[in-house]
């Protein structure tokens, strides 16, 4: 019996789409058995991300509504050895083609399967919201650190802690500019953690790459040496459970004496 | 054994008590109370209005006998009503006051969007986010900071207070005051243990926590001790 961790936070454009697709590669990196679910109807694009999209047949609400099964619907990652699958949305009908128990019936059947479910959940606290969480078991917010962005994963927190299926909720900050957050232009790290008050499980620094990797259809996470990259390999095993440290912000090169002290704990 | 009067009326120097027998009839009671105001103050010259107290003792007097009674001593001439009171409580209005007196601990977090009312007292271990509202129908007191807004006193007390760890509120509300953030709050000001009251001008003012000691000492619950 698999387990389903829902991907949300309340505001667009944070990087929602990018870290289910990085999670679900790293975690199949790890030789978990992953499924990824785009639970965006109507405004799909999990698929590209990933890199998937011309071998789309059948989609959510396919399976949903009856006219496929499961399996058939299932889009299998060639750079993977049937460990990685996504099930697609619907792009030509909206939100309220499917129901939360509906939803909620669908992630059940898939947890048979595999290993880990990752939901990718649309902007918003309506309806799709409402689906994406239904099935989950845990949860993930992201969130970047802008002032509008933190204000709404506050209000998704708020949310999810009110489901009863739901373990308390994990964060992750995307998007960080070191450079902003030093000049402190940006909320930190510790600001927005304890302003949120849940448990931190990856820090995501802003990286061009990223861009770069998604507009090719090949998640970041599949390339070894960017930090974006690691930082989702991280987090993926936090998901785990091992415990690794962050991943610190600075960039490389200080020499042996500021390891030396940040190994002793001196500022 | 000579019958005690179901009604017996003192004067003091605020005007009259009456104080009723709890034994009786109703039906009784108000007859005597009638005959015995319209026998004995008829007589009374100077046209001052007389402020009455009525002291029901041991009876529950309904809404709807209270009114009667009013209207019964309001006949007569030169008195008014001043307070009606009586020993006994329904248990609603037990619980009602029981429940707007006590203080209310709630650990969590209020986030954005959602509203957390309490009867009494509040007491919040935990932080008001921005966007969370925080209302009492007494005062407010957080352990967290309050980054949201918080209302004290929402059924019209005036005399609420809102105390708070940090104290950097979006809007600060007491009973119908209300008051908001400076535009631009300059970041090194803590802002820690801060409280906030309405002052003489129904100004919210915010003020160190201390302050409260002579402001409110009301807030102060225990009796007797050491």
């Amino acid at each position: 019996m698999g387990e389903a961790i829902v991907i949300t936070s309340g505001k667009g454009g944070v990087g929602k789409t990018t870290t289910s697709a990085n999670l679900g590669t790293a975690l199949a990196l790890q030789g978990k058995k992953v499924c990824l679910v785009d639970t965006d109807i109507g405004l799909r694009n999990l698929d590209v991300v990933m890199g998937l999209e011309n071998r789309i047949i059948y989609d959510l609400v396919d399976v949903i509504q009856g006219r496929c099964k499961i399996h058939q619907a299932l889009v299998k990652d060639k750079r993977f050895e049937d460990l990685l699958y996504l099930l697609p949305a619907a792009q030509t009908t909206d939100k309220s083609a499917v129901q939360p128990e509906q939803m909620k019936e669908l992630i059940d059947q898939l947890k048979q399967d595999y290993d880990y479910i990752i939901i990718d959940c649309p902007a918003g606290i309506e309806q799709g919201y409402k689906n994406a969480v239904a099935g989950a078991d845990k949860a993930i917010v992201v969130t970047t650190p802008e002032v509008s962005a933190v204000r709404d994963a506050d209000r998704i927190i708020g949310l999810l802690e009110k489901e009863e299926n739901i373990e308390p909720p994990k964060l992750i900050i995307n998007r960080i500019r070191n450079h902003m957050m030093k000049s402190g232009d940006m909320l930190d790290v510790d600001e927005i953690t304890t302003h949120l008050s849940i448990d931190l499980i990856g820090i995501v620094a802003d990286d061009d790459e990223v861009i770069k990797a998604s507009n090719h259809g090949e998640p970041i996470a599949l390339n070894p040496n960017s930090k974006a990259s690691i930082a989702y390999r991280n987090i993926a095993r936090r998901i785990l459970g091992e415990s690794i440290p962050l991943q610190p912000l600075e960039e490389n090169g200080k020499g042996v004496f500021s390891k030396l002290k940040k190994f002793f704990g001196v500022r | 054994m000579k019958k005690r009067p179901n009604v017996t009326i003192k004067g003091t120097k605020d005007g009259l008590t009456l104080h009723l027998d709890d034994l009786c009839s109703y039906q009784d009671l108000k007859r005597e109370l009638d005959s015995k105001l319209s026998a004995g103050y008829r007589a009374h010259e100077d046209r001052q209005l007389i402020p009455v107290r009525v002291q029901s003792g041991n009876r529950y007097l309904s809404p709807e006998q209270k009114e009667e009674l009013r209207a019964l001593i309001r006949q007569k001439k030169n008195l008014v009503v001043d307070s009606i009171e009586s020993n006994v409580l329904t248990l609603e209005e037990a619980d009602k006051l029981h429940e707007e007196r006590q203080i209310i601990t709630v650990a969590r977090m209020v986030r954005s969007g959602q509203i957390l009312e309490v009867p009494g007292d509040l007491l919040l271990i935990g932080d008001v986010n921005p966007g969370g509202t925080v209302m009492a129908a007494g005062n407010i007191f957080i352990m967290g900071s309050l980054k949201g807004i918080a209302h004290a006193g929402c059924k019209g007390d005036d005399q609420a207070v809102i105390a708070a760890s940090s104290m950097k509120p979006a809007q600060l509300r007491i009973s119908d005051c209300y008051n908001r953030a400076p535009d631009h709050i300059k970041s090194e000001e803590k802002h820690e243990m801060e409280c906030a009251y309405i002052d003489q001008n129904r100004h919210i003012v915010v003020d160190r926590l201390q302050s409260l000691i002579h402001l409110r000492p009301d807030l102060t619950r225990l009796e007797g001790g050491r």
